[in-house]
């Protein structure tokens, strides 16, 4: 029997599953290592020699040089890890979400100020298309 | 004996703690937001619990995908505030009650809930937010604090059943502790956010409101809703809500609601706060 997986119909979501965890292992454990301020520092001061430390993929890593978030979750990125990427380049959460949207940070900020994305739409592939 | 007296819910909003810690609580943008706590924070001063058993999420913190537990148990002495990529949260030092950790960890296993044991872990936003939101700031935390981590990070959390359950056996094993003491357990976590990809955003307060409902008047019933309602529509993230089902099911059948807040939003989230008493509490029983 085949995993069941009914989360894929949910527009614009990437449910980190198990397949996405395995797929993402070296990426994620590498957007961990930058909880440690000296990583950091070697990660800014010369990010390709740092990532290629890393079993990732080429992929993978020219993702996170692009820092597009879509793209490294795409690649089995989770937006936990993930987060010790942008905290790094000094982004708050809103202004990394705001990225992964297309929105600007305003336009995005704003929404959220005037109650956020709404469901009706926004909860079955087939309807927001 | 140990009694179990009331049961707390709230979102861990991070910026909620980057407020606090910055002196913005003030600010038009988290005014309304820190009202929704006043009551609670009058009101803990009265009930004074001992210990409090405080469910929560770690975040990428202590545990990367070297190793990841479902449910487990903090059965130290104490837990430092975890430093999350920007240097910790200026709050005191978590303290645990690792005589009480170790009694409900041996009553959960050997009623079928095999949990993890850990007994060194900083603690991240998604325990000391909840701390900050209901003590303030303080130079220590007036009670002795047991972490309890739930797995929502990566897919499938825990099910609402399987929390709501041990909820209920949580419930059997503090209230088998010899000792006097008054214990709350708090769930944290949620309400609907989603933090990630084109969808990010996503705010449900009908969802939300109808989850507030539910614990309150028939978690039984709640707890049988499947993941993927979750995550469909409260948001990749809005799963986390599942461990407010371990709070509701440690407490009676019948409770006072002594407070019920909503508010969006924090940052990219709805925040949603409970205060529930057991009535046998309430009536002084
Ligand atoms: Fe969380």
């Amino acid at each position: 029997m085949s995993t069941v997986k009914p989360y894929h119909d949910i527009p614009g979501t990437t449910i980190f599953d198990f397949d996405m965890a395995n797929k993402g292992y070296h990426l994620n454990q590498f957007a961990m290592s930058l909880m440690k301020a000296e990583n950091r520092e070697r990660f800014k001061a010369e990010e390709r020699a740092y990532l290629d430390e890393w079993a990732m993929t080429e992929e993978q890593k020219q993702s996170v040089l692009a820092r597009d978030y879509n793209w490294m979750m795409s690649l089995g990125g989770n937006v936990y890890f993930l987060a010790k990427i942008f905290s790094t380049d000094g982004l708050s959460f809103q202004a990394a979400a705001a990225s992964m949207t297309g929105m600007t940070q305003e336009e995005y900020a704003q929404m959220m100020l005037e109650g956020g994305r709404t469901p009706v739409g926004n909860l079955y592939k087939k309807e927001s298309q | 004996m140990a009694k179990i007296t009331a049961g707390v819910a709230t979102s861990h909003v991070p910026a909620i703690g980057v407020a606090i810690d910055l002196g913005k609580t003030e600010q038009p943008y988290w005014k309304p937001v820190f009202a929704g706590y006043e009551y609670v924070k009058e009101w803990i001063k009265e009930q004074k619990p001992d210990v409090i058993f405080l469910v929560y999420n770690d975040h990428a913190t202590a545990f990367d995908l070297s190793m990841i537990p479902t449910f487990a148990i903090g059965c130290a002495p104490e837990f430092k505030p975890a430093d999350e990529g920007w240097g910790a949260r200026p709050v005191p030092v978590v303290k645990g009650h690792p005589v009480l950790a170790a009694h409900i960890t041996q009553s959960l296993i050997q009623d079928n809930f095999d949990l993890t044991i850990v007994n060194e872990m900083d603690v991240d936003h998604g325990l000391t937010v909840p701390l900050s939101l209901v003590f303030g700031q303080v130079e220590e935390w007036p009670c002795l604090i047991i972490p309890f981590a739930v797995n929502v990070v990566i897919y499938p959390p825990p099910s609402g059943q399987r929390c709501y359950d041990l909820g209920k056996a949580l419930r059997k094993a503090i209230e088998s502790f010899p000792e006097d003491l008054n214990v709350q357990v708090w769930g944290t976590g949620g309400m609907s956010h989603q933090l990630q990809g084109p969808r990010a955003g996503l705010i449900n307060k009908e969802f939300d409101n109808e989850f507030l409902d539910r614990l309150i008047a028939e978690p039984a019933e709640l707890a049988k809703e499947p993941h993927i309602r979750y995550v469909r529509e409260a948001g990749s993230e809005g799963v986390e809500l599942v461990m407010w089902l371990i709070m509701r099911g440690a407490l009676e059948d019948d409770i006072e609601v002594k407070q019920r807040f909503y508010h969006v939003p924090a940052s990219n989230t709805a925040v949603g706060h409970l205060v529930l008493e057991n009535s046998s509490h309430s009536a002084g029983v």
